[in-house]
């Protein structure tokens, strides 16, 4: 990271806490510096100003001289983590999510950023959209931060004046929800974007090949009657948008993979060096298509489910470094909306609240992922990827770090969510490993 | 005992042969009521059945009304088109309108697949599947191998070969699943871009030549050809798929003596099936129909209670 150009404003919302904290006693996992040992972390001023790991503080001591102890011995204490592709609602679908209902669930499933989409309604295509949004997060309990529109109304046709977007605060452009179809816009947005170092996001979807596309196209959907929509309808999209990242030099980020055939094409760019990053979520390493024999609503999302075998590339690109970030895609629905026919429902489930516990579970239980390897998809990665200032526990960084109980075994109950929609398909599931602490710029923004 | 292990008709996958012999079995016994001067029975005498169409239907709204008048049954007429769907309300929503009036089955026919699981969701009657999107059709599937079974006196071990538009039909997953339960040998027949993805995992042997398909068959089941697969790239033209899959008088000398044609109907005559062959003495198209009643008889009583015997 050696231009951190995040400024103060945009990752200070009102937050400045003047009181001390240390956070005592937990195995501190920092991927970016390879820490990975207990220590006492001190903070003050909101920032990070002492990592200790000699004289750690003992556990039958309950205060100090130095500030308020926030207890984590037998936990894991990490970087905030950073959830870069989220679906906030605001404006538009407030009944479905703020974004300060958003936030709330955010922190409370371990995440001390988001980063939000801009299919709202209307979407965040310009300055003041971008700006509404950094001022709606300031009664938020965590950071959000601003992707906004490649094109104007998210039409795929004009590009949105990126530079005032940039100027506003945005991290980011993308048209998420839909792909950028015309491939002159998206190679221009490429080539513009070199002027300010920020990645198009890219929702990799071949609308033609999709079409009235419920689910992935297999066995299941042939025995369902549900439309198919091929991997290929991902994979054509990922390769151009590859080769337009190759050609013109800019960046390109990859949203929500989902398919092997993707994960192959994004191992092989970066083998050339090419500018492509991509993310994975939760569900798309936890659930395969079989189960929509269910006609389960809460199982549809977009891209859809897809088979064992692509489970198993994802989870093999998630080890070997392809698949640099997890991110949850988080896209609140109303009850009303996904209580339909499985062809009427909106694609999307939530995603804050449960991701870190389905990471414990799927990926770091079996052995798939280090903790650090995991923790770094969740937090340095995806800074470095926005080139936010954020996401590693360093002094002199801003102290966003999320303590977690890797053994407690907990069972997801959606009536629980702070989420202000439930379209979660993991109620009921078992999980292990919790978010106990979450704390935001020096201030605890949620404690179990 | 056999007994249907559900309450609802969804489909046939995972039927088990004993219900379906029991549903067919049933079926002999209304089909003689259905030949008596006075065609009705008490049966069902007040229970209420709420005909739910949400989408286009003749033979199959007729044939369910007819089979639970003549069970006696209360009937109620539901088609989307005149309802209260225009104004926006949801299914479930209509659904538990209708069910607030104490109603005690609902057949439902849907343009979606998997509308009537999804009733099942929240529905204290009883669902039967009348035709949902391009999932299964089970009431025509059953009638199709009750009229099987009429005509050989078995469904085992006889080659049964199901020709068109595989990948939009619920007719022909039913089939398969039923009379791959049944014992029979089945193949699917279409054009390349008109057979679902892993078609073959069903157990079906996949041609896309009609001769090849046609050798040695025994029941012939040709399926409508909808003109619209033309615009989605799905079909050149009707013209060409006539002439490579149309069932032609000159191509029934491929198939076993004593061969069957059948079709669910309505049938393109001209186009996936050639008029003198829909007509010929060896067309079972209108036996289909005539069974449809009684099949459907069949599942409405046994899915009421009963027992197998028609008291």
């Amino acid at each position: 990271m050696n231009k951190l150009k995040a400024s103060p404003k945009k990752i200070t919302p009102t937050l400045t806490q003047k009181s001390a904290l240390i956070i005592a006693g937990g195995r501190v996992i920092d991927p970016a510096s390879g820490l990975n040992k207990v220590a006492d972390i001190y903070v003050q001023d909101g920032k990070i100003v002492k990592i200790e790991t000699q004289k750690l503080i003992s556990q039958k001591k309950v205060s100090s001289s130095n500030g308020e102890i926030i207890p984590a011995w037998d936990k894991i204490v990490t970087p905030g983590l950073i959830d870069m592709h989220v679906h906030l609602r605001e404006p538009g679908r407030e009944d479905e999510e703020t974004i300060v209902s958003g936030s709330e669930a955010g922190v409370a499933g371990g995440f001390t950023s988001l980063c939000c989409m801009p299919n709202t309604h209307p979407p965040l295509d310009n300055q003041e959209a971008v700006k509404f949004v950094y001022d709606r997060a300031r009664l938020a309990p965590g950071r959000v931060f601003c992707v906004a529109a490649v094109t104007k109304g998210q039409k795929g046709e004009e590009l949105t004046e990126i530079g005032e977007l940039v100027d506003a605060g945005a991290v980011a452009i993308t048209d998420d929800g839909k792909p950028v179809s015309n491939s002159e816009v998206m190679r221009r947005a490429l080539e513009y974007t070199k002027m300010f170092d920020i990645p198009v996001i890219d929702h990799c979807e071949d609308l033609t090949l999709s079409k009235e596309g419920v689910m992935h196209e297999s066995f299941t959907s042939t025995v369902s009657g549900l439309k198919g929509i091929p991997a290929l309808a991902e994979e054509i999209m990922v390769a151009r948008n590859i080769k337009l990242a190759a050609y013109t030099g800019g960046r390109v980020h990859i949203a929500h993979l989902s398919t092997a055939g993707s994960v192959e094409l994004v191992r092989e760019a970066k083998k050339k060096k090419i500018k492509v990053t991509c993310e994975v979520t939760p569900h798309h390493f936890t659930l395969n298509e079989e189960l929509i024999a269910s006609y389960d609503t809460n199982l549809k999302m977009n891209p859809p489910l897809r088979s064992k075998k692509d489970i198993l590339a994802i989870k093999a690109g998630l080890k070997d470094g392809t698949i640099d970030c997890i991110a949850t895609d988080h896209a609140p629905h109303s009850i009303e909306e996904k209580d339909v026919e499985f062809d009427l429902a909106p694609f999307g489930i939530i995603g804050l609240e449960t991701a870190l516990g389905l990471v414990v579970t799927e990926l770091i239980e079996p052995g798939i992922l280090s903790w650090s390897d995991a923790v770094a998809k969740m937090t340095v990665n995806p800074a470095k990827i926005l080139k936010l200032n954020l996401g590693q526990i360093k002094i002199g960084f801003p102290a966003d770090i999320t303590i977690i109980d890797p053994k407690q075994n907990w069972t997801v109950d959606v009536s629980a969510f702070k989420s202000k929609s439930k379209n979660s398909p993991f109620g009921g599931r078992k999980l292990k490993g919790k978010v106990v602490c979450t704390i935001v710029n020096g201030k605890v923004v949620y404690s179990s | 005992m056999v007994k249907l292990k559900s309450r609802h008709l969804l489909g046939l996958q995972g039927m088990a042969k004993d219900e379906i012999n029991l549903i067919l079995d049933t079926t002999d016994t209304f089909l003689e009521i259905l030949q008596r001067p006075i065609k009705r029975v008490p049966t069902l005498r007040g229970v209420t059945i709420v005909n739910l169409f949400y989408e286009a239907s003749t033979r199959t709204r007729i044939s369910f009304e007819l089979a639970e008048k003549r069970l006696s049954a209360e009937t109620v007429n539901f088609s989307a088109d005149a309802s209260s769907v225009k104004k926006g309300e949801t299914l479930k929503d209509t659904v538990k309108n209708l069910e607030a009036m104490k109603i005690d089955m609902v057949v439902i026919r849907h343009r979606y697949s998997g509308a009537p699981h999804f009733l099942t969701n929240f529905l204290n009657a009883a669902v039967i599947n009348a035709g949902d999107g391009t999932h299964e059709h089970p009431t025509q599937a059953l009638l199709d191998m009750y009229t099987i079974r009429k005509k050989y006196g078995k469904i085992s071990g006889l080659k049964v070969v199901i020709i068109g538009d595989i990948l939009h039909s619920r007719v022909a997953r039913s089939n398969i699943w039923g009379l791959k339960t049944m014992g029979a040998k089945v193949s699917v027949c279409g054009p390349t871009t008109l057979l679902p993805f892993e078609i073959e995992k069903m157990g079906v042997k996949v041609y896309s030549n009609l001769n090849e398909a046609l050798q040695g068959a025994d029941v012939v089941m040709a399926l409508r050809i909808q003109l619209e697969r033309q615009q989605s790239c799905y079909l050149p033209t009707l013209r060409e798929y006539s002439h490579r899959f149309g069932i032609t008088k000159e191509r029934l000398s491929l198939l076993n003596d004593n061969f069957t044609i059948m079709h669910p109907g309505p049938m393109n005559r001209g186009v996936e099936i050639s008029p003198e062959v829909a007509d010929g003495p060896y067309s079972v198209i209108l036996d289909q129909v005539t069974n449809g009643v009684a099949v459907r008889m069949a599942i409405l009583y046994l899915l009421s209670g009963g027992e197998g015997k028609v008291e």
